[in-house]
């Protein structure tokens, strides 16, 4: 369904403020996305049964049907479109309770546009088979997962635990912006804001390892965003 | 009457009632003693002296004869008009005696009868009863000696009404007493109605009154007066966070608002517009951060759900938020130290995603508050009060005076705002703390603040349930 070839996110965002759906539908289409709105669950729930949606964007509390009956409901059913929620209820609690349902990401409003991007193109991409996936390779730039081992261009680059997981981050989501959030929450399983931008120190300690000496850099930091590792063109 | 149909059902009138009939039983008993007492203690002492005179005269009849018993029982019945004297001969035909003839009744076992008679009074002859004793003499004859028991039934008639008049008057006290108890109770209950409806209607001030008496009722309401008083704690809280989340978003808020009114009333370049509207951005993150933090504080305070609890190996949280935070403090030229001792025996029962909220949130401040050049230490241990996680720092410290205010449930921002190291930050641990019937404590660690995060001793099941939230 996706078009791989332009890189177009198809998204079905179902949410009643119809002003927030406005203003997602101009971001994404500077992004090059579409998106087709849904004002109810169950106006959201018919549009998604028809398909041709990447990922579907759902808001936890609609008129009609709730977002988690509804994704609930698109799951018994079979289908396996990618589910973001987004959700004024921000507590750890309910986030659990939103995977559970069936959502693949949990997103609290209010929330940076930049954020909510960056989380779509991870949930598409998401679909590509990873599962026995043992080597990512990004550039000149390697990882063994089952040696724990990386390298570039052949050097063999020492890094720590964290280092290791933060960067295999990073490289599963190559050339896509992965925001701060994003790698709190996988590398750290943190789900709240530190105050103070403890990851840049992380980046900038792994990018030392990992760009510095060589010509072309592989780990970019997209302001206002996040992180993108990617190779050059 | 509906009051009284509703006194009728009170568990207080059921009560009174078994009170009543209990009292009663008692008074009846003892009101039989006292009629067998006095009544029966009469007719059996009138018995003997029956039985005492017959057995004289029998014993006269057998020394004197019959002649000799005649003679007796003509002066005895002329002496002694309230006794009854027949001597008659073996076909009962009378023979000596104030009887006109033989009683018409049958002979008792024991040779007593109770019969009526023509009695002389002082008003004429009047129908009164007799008890009399009947005796078969020697040849025949037969001796009958008997009272007028007309004044003795008359006695005990009289006791035995004054008797039921007590028993009756008892029955209406105990009953009415009843009564006025249940009704004193009623009153006290509808006290405790009517103090609800009061705070159910608003006034959250209202208590329920006192007797004084400090019965079950008393203790009811001062339970009920110190579970209102809980909620009003509460709801001061509530509108104290409702408060300071309007005094600490309203002025961000309107600062913003300014900046952009500001922008657009003079016309500027793109660039210019864009600055400003990329400080507006920044400021909306800071104020959803302090909006987050003070969420964040309510649902610890108000505590997250129980279910979320878990076991929690503090080690790995501690670990991992050091983890986190010790390139910034070398980054910052602190010197940045975790210990871990005892290794797998730091797990609480907890809420693995607040706890490392609380942990973040008490390095954080230790790495930004301590200049540059100073220290920063992590220890999580067990000690003899339970397990123990310090984060000490060199910073400023905070003033003793101030320390218990930095921890209050709802630190006011300004205070946060002026005085380095005691932001939301703190507040939050200590609510988290306080969720896991932990203590936050605030020390001097000369120079600096010295944070230490105490967990006693893990408490039985029961206990950890009773948590308050």
């Amino acid at each position: 369904m996706r078009d791989e070839e332009s890189g177009t996110v198809r998204v079905l965002l179902i949410e009643d403020d119809r002003e927030a759906a406005a203003y997602m539908a101009r971001g994404l289409a500077e992004g090059g996305h579409v998106l087709a709105h849904a004002a109810d669950g169950e106006e959201g729930l018919e549009m998604a049964r028809a398909g041709g949606f990447d990922v579907l964007v759902v808001d936890r509390m609609l008129p009609g049907l709730d977002g988690l009956s509804l994704v609930r409901t698109l799951r018994a059913e079979g289908d396996a479109t990618p589910v973001l929620f987004l959700s004024a209820l921000g507590q750890v609690d309910d986030r659990v309770r939103g995977l559970r349902a069936g959502g693949d990401d949990y997103l609290v409003k209010p929330y940076a546009f930049a954020e909510l991007l960056a989380r779509i193109e991870a949930l598409v991409r998401r679909r590509r088979p990873e599962q026995g996936t043992t080597r990512l390779v990004v550039g000149d730039l390697e990882m063994d997962l089952l040696a724990h081992r990386v390298t570039r261009a052949g050097v063999e680059i020492d890094l720590q635990p964290r280092e290791f997981r933060l960067l295999q981050c990073l490289m599963r989501h190559a050339g896509q912006v992965v925001t701060r959030t994003m790698l709190l929450e996988t590398v750290w399983d943190y789900h709240f804001d530190p105050q103070t931008n403890v990851i840049d120190v992380h980046i900038s300690r792994l990018r030392a390892k990992i760009d510095r000496g060589f010509e072309v850099a592989l780990l970019h930091t997209v302001r206002g965003a996040g992180y993108c590792l990617r190779a050059p063109d | 009457m509906r009051p009284i149909r509703t006194a009728l059902r009170t568990t207080a009138f059921r009560l009174a009632l078994l009170y009543a009939g209990l009292f009663g039983a008692s008074v009846l008993a003892l009101l039989l003693f006292l009629y067998f007492a006095s009544a029966g203690l009469i007719a059996r002492q009138a018995d003997e002296t029956i039985e005492a005179e017959i057995t004289g005269l029998a014993e006269h009849y057998r020394r004197r004869g019959l002649g000799g018993l005649v003679q007796v029982v003509i002066e005895r019945a002329q002496r002694l008009p309230t006794s009854v004297y027949l001597l008659a001969d073996p076909l009962r035909r009378p023979l000596a005696g104030n009887l006109d003839s033989w009683p018409e009744v049958g002979t008792g076992p024991e040779g007593w009868l109770e019969f009526s008679f023509e009695a002389a009074t002082a008003e004429g002859r009047m129908t009164h009863r007799a008890r009399a004793r009947h005796l078969v003499l020697t040849g025949g004859f037969n001796l009958l000696v008997g009272r007028d028991i007309e004044e003795l039934r008359l006695t005990v008639a009289r006791i035995t009404e004054a008797l039921l008049w007590a028993l009756a008057l008892t029955a209406a006290l105990a009953l009415g007493g009843g009564l006025v108890m249940s009704r004193n109770a009623l009153r006290r209950i509808e006290a405790i109605n009517r103090t609800s409806r009061e705070i159910m209607a608003g006034d959250l001030s209202r208590r329920v009154p006192l007797s004084g008496s400090g019965d079950e009722l008393d203790e009811l309401a001062a339970n009920l007066n110190a579970m209102l008083a809980q909620i009003e704690r509460l709801m001061t809280g509530l509108r104290q966070v409702t408060d300071n989340i309007a005094h600490d978003l309203r002025t961000p808020l309107s600062r913003m608002r300014a900046r952009l009114e500001v922008a657009l009333m003079q016309p500027a370049a793109a660039a210019t517009y864009r600055q400003e509207i990329e400080r507006t951005i920044a400021e909306a993150e800071a104020l959803i951060a302090t909006f987050n933090a003070l969420l964040a504080i309510a649902e610890a305070e108000a505590g997250a759900e129980r279910e979320a609890m878990e076991r929690v190996d503090l080690a790995a949280l501690v670990r991992d938020a050091a983890d986190l935070y010790a390139p910034l403090a070398e980054e910052a030229g602190l010197a940045f130290s975790v210990r871990i001792a005892g290794e797998g025996e730091l797990a609480v029962r907890g809420h693995r995603h607040l706890l490392s909220q609380a942990l973040a949130n008490l390095i954080d401040n230790a790495v930004k508050y301590t200049p540059r050049g100073g220290a920063v230490a992590v220890v999580a241990a067990r000690g003899a009060a339970g397990i123990e996680v310090v984060v000490a720092d060199t910073g400023p410290g905070i003033p003793e005076a101030e320390r218990e205010r930095v921890l209050g449930r709802f630190v006011r921002l300004e205070a946060s705002r002026s005085t380095p190291g005691s932001g939301l930050g703190l507040s939050l641990a200590a609510a988290v703390a306080a969720r896991h019937g932990a203590r936050l404590r605030l020390e001097d660690n000369r120079p600096g603040l010295r944070a230490v995060l105490l967990f006693p001793p893990a408490p039985p099941a029961k206990a950890l349930e009773g948590t308050p939230g």
